[in-house]
């Protein structure tokens, strides 16, 4: 596969990150986490009976769950399934319409207008050129009835269909050994999956819903939909795609929610 | 060495509850509290009975993602650690002498004594009919608990066992019910070894040395051979 000299990433500042404070406390910030996890884990037991103290929200116990955030990531990834499709659904189970899912209440959404719309592609990505809302109904169409997990313990059955995630990669010429896919929102929302859970074949890019085209407030004109990962995980009005190695952090996991996320 | 560890075990003997049990206790109640109070601050965010929210202060975590980081960092200690116990309880022979046999008639006989207070404490090597049950109940709950724990943790990538609960949300009522019976048992737990300190001094010190040849030929062999 051909890839290109990567461009400049659209998900980084133009005139790049300084890296200067980063180099000067390099062995700090290597030695921190697995400092802090030891020290916070030896604690525990005097923890468990002082909760009431403020010990639980210092620095040390927060670095050491964030450590253990990010050894859930790989646990996650370690057992995750490639080939195994989450259960489907029949049509008279679908919630019609879908049940919102944001960091801000649905009220606030802004409509994206399609005629301007473009989907941006950036990254270990052979042909970067834009695409517009239309062509995605060019590309052969895929049908999923899948659950939706909320992190916060909701769900609901939907019918979503577009393009099989894969494909689209593929078409665009994609490094699918690449580790990261990372996507950018209308909404100033970002989100980013690991490769295997965007190859995997209940991960569509969206534009309809219940056989119609997906209303504004779930993501119209595009949106992700896997079946692997909780609501938070799919992004709506997703305005740029980046095929990437380097870790992008997204919106939750910037949070203190964990990255992963699969179900 | 040998030498050394058979003194050692004729002037201690073998406790009511060796140094393992004891440790694992611990282990098990300072995790079980980080379960229940990260789970109440995760069940708050959607709950799933309209007139049930718990207090922010019986919660932990100041949001939702710090009471997921808790659960999601408790649970390692509780099923390593309830791993190790069930292990130790089947293969040193702990749960066989402990915990049966359980007879109905024990069990109604325990509970006229208990409404008539006449329910003995002296033997704290002895445990009554209902405590067996409680105990037997209390680990069959601890497992199913993890068992749902897992059907809602990866309801896709655990999809088999998922299907046993039926779907999501009854996963998710069960998680509860058994967080439910976890609670009550802790009450009822807690409160009892307070009327009988004896009890909850011997789940510190080891408690009185047991008198039963055969279950310290279960639980320590080599000992009892070089005895």
């Amino acid at each position: 596969m051909s890839i290109r000299a990567p461009s400049p990433s659209i998900f980084r500042p133009s005139s790049g990150i300084p890296q200067t404070s980063l180099q000067e406390h390099e062995p700090l910030v290597r030695d921190i986490n697995r400092r802090n996890l030891l020290r916070g884990t030896v604690s525990l037991g005097a923890l468990s009976f002082l909760t009431g103290c403020d010990v639980k929200d210092s620095s040390a116990v927060r670095s050491m769950l964030l450590a253990v955030s990010a050894w859930n990531d790989r646990v996650q990834e370690f057992i995750f399934r490639p080939g195994h499709l989450a259960p489907t659904f029949s049509e008279s189970q679908v919630v019609k319409p879908p049940r919102f899912n944001a960091y801000y209440p649905i009220e606030d959404v802004r409509p994206v207008d399609a005629a301007t719309w473009r989907l941006a592609l950036a990254g270990r990505i052979a042909d970067k050129r834009p695409w517009r809302a239309d062509e995605f109904n060019a590309l052969p169409q895929q049908e999923l009835i899948i659950r939706h997990i909320c992190v916060e313990g909701w769900d609901y059955i939907g019918q979503w269909s577009g393009v099989n995630f894969r494909t689209f990669l593929e078409r665009i010429g994609a490094d699918l050994t690449a580790k990261y896919v990372a996507f950018k929102c209308a909404d100033d929302y970002t989100e980013s999956l690991d490769m295997a859970t965007a190859l995997h074949p209940q991960t569509i890019l969206a534009t309809k819903y219940a056989r119609e085209s997906i209303t504004d407030p779930f993501g119209f004109p595009l949106r992700l939909r896997t079946a692997t990962k909780l609501g938070f995980k799919n992004p709506k009005w997703v305005t740029a795609i980046e095929v990437t190695n380097t870790f992008p952090s997204t919106y939750w996991s910037e949070r203190g929610f964990n990255w992963f996320s699969g179900i | 060495m040998a030498a050394i560890h058979v003194k050692s075990n004729a002037r201690h003997g073998l406790r009511l509850h060796p140094l393992s049990v004891r440790i694992m206790h611990w282990i098990n109640a300072g995790a079980m509290i980080i379960m229940i109070m990260s789970g109440w601050k995760i069940y708050n965010d959607d709950v799933i009975f309209s007139w049930l929210r718990f207090p922010d202060a019986i919660t932990l975590g100041t949001w939702a993602q710090h009471g997921l980081q808790w659960h999601f960092f408790g649970m390692w200690i509780i099923v390593l650690n309830g791993l190790s116990y069930l292990c130790y309880g089947l293969i040193s022979g702990r749960f066989r002498s402990r915990l049966l046999p359980l007879s109905l008639r024990e069990l109604i006989a325990t509970i006229r004594d208990a409404l008539t207070f006449r329910l003995s404490h002296d033997d704290l090597t002895h445990y009554n009919a209902v405590q067996k049950l409680l105990y037997i109940g209390i680990m069959l709950v601890g497992i199913l608990v993890v068992l749902s724990g897992l059907s809602i943790w990866k309801p896709v990538q655990f999809s088999e066992l998922a299907w046993l609960f039926y779907d999501f949300q009854t996963a998710r009522l069960v998680h509860f019910l058994c967080m439910a019976a976890i609670v009550l048992f802790l009450i009822v737990h807690v409160c009892l070894a307070l009327v009988v300190p004896q009890s909850l001094l011997a789940m510190v010190t080891g408690g009185p040395i047991i008198k039963d040849s055969e279950a310290r030929l279960a639980q320590r062999p080599s000992a009892a051979d070089a005895n």
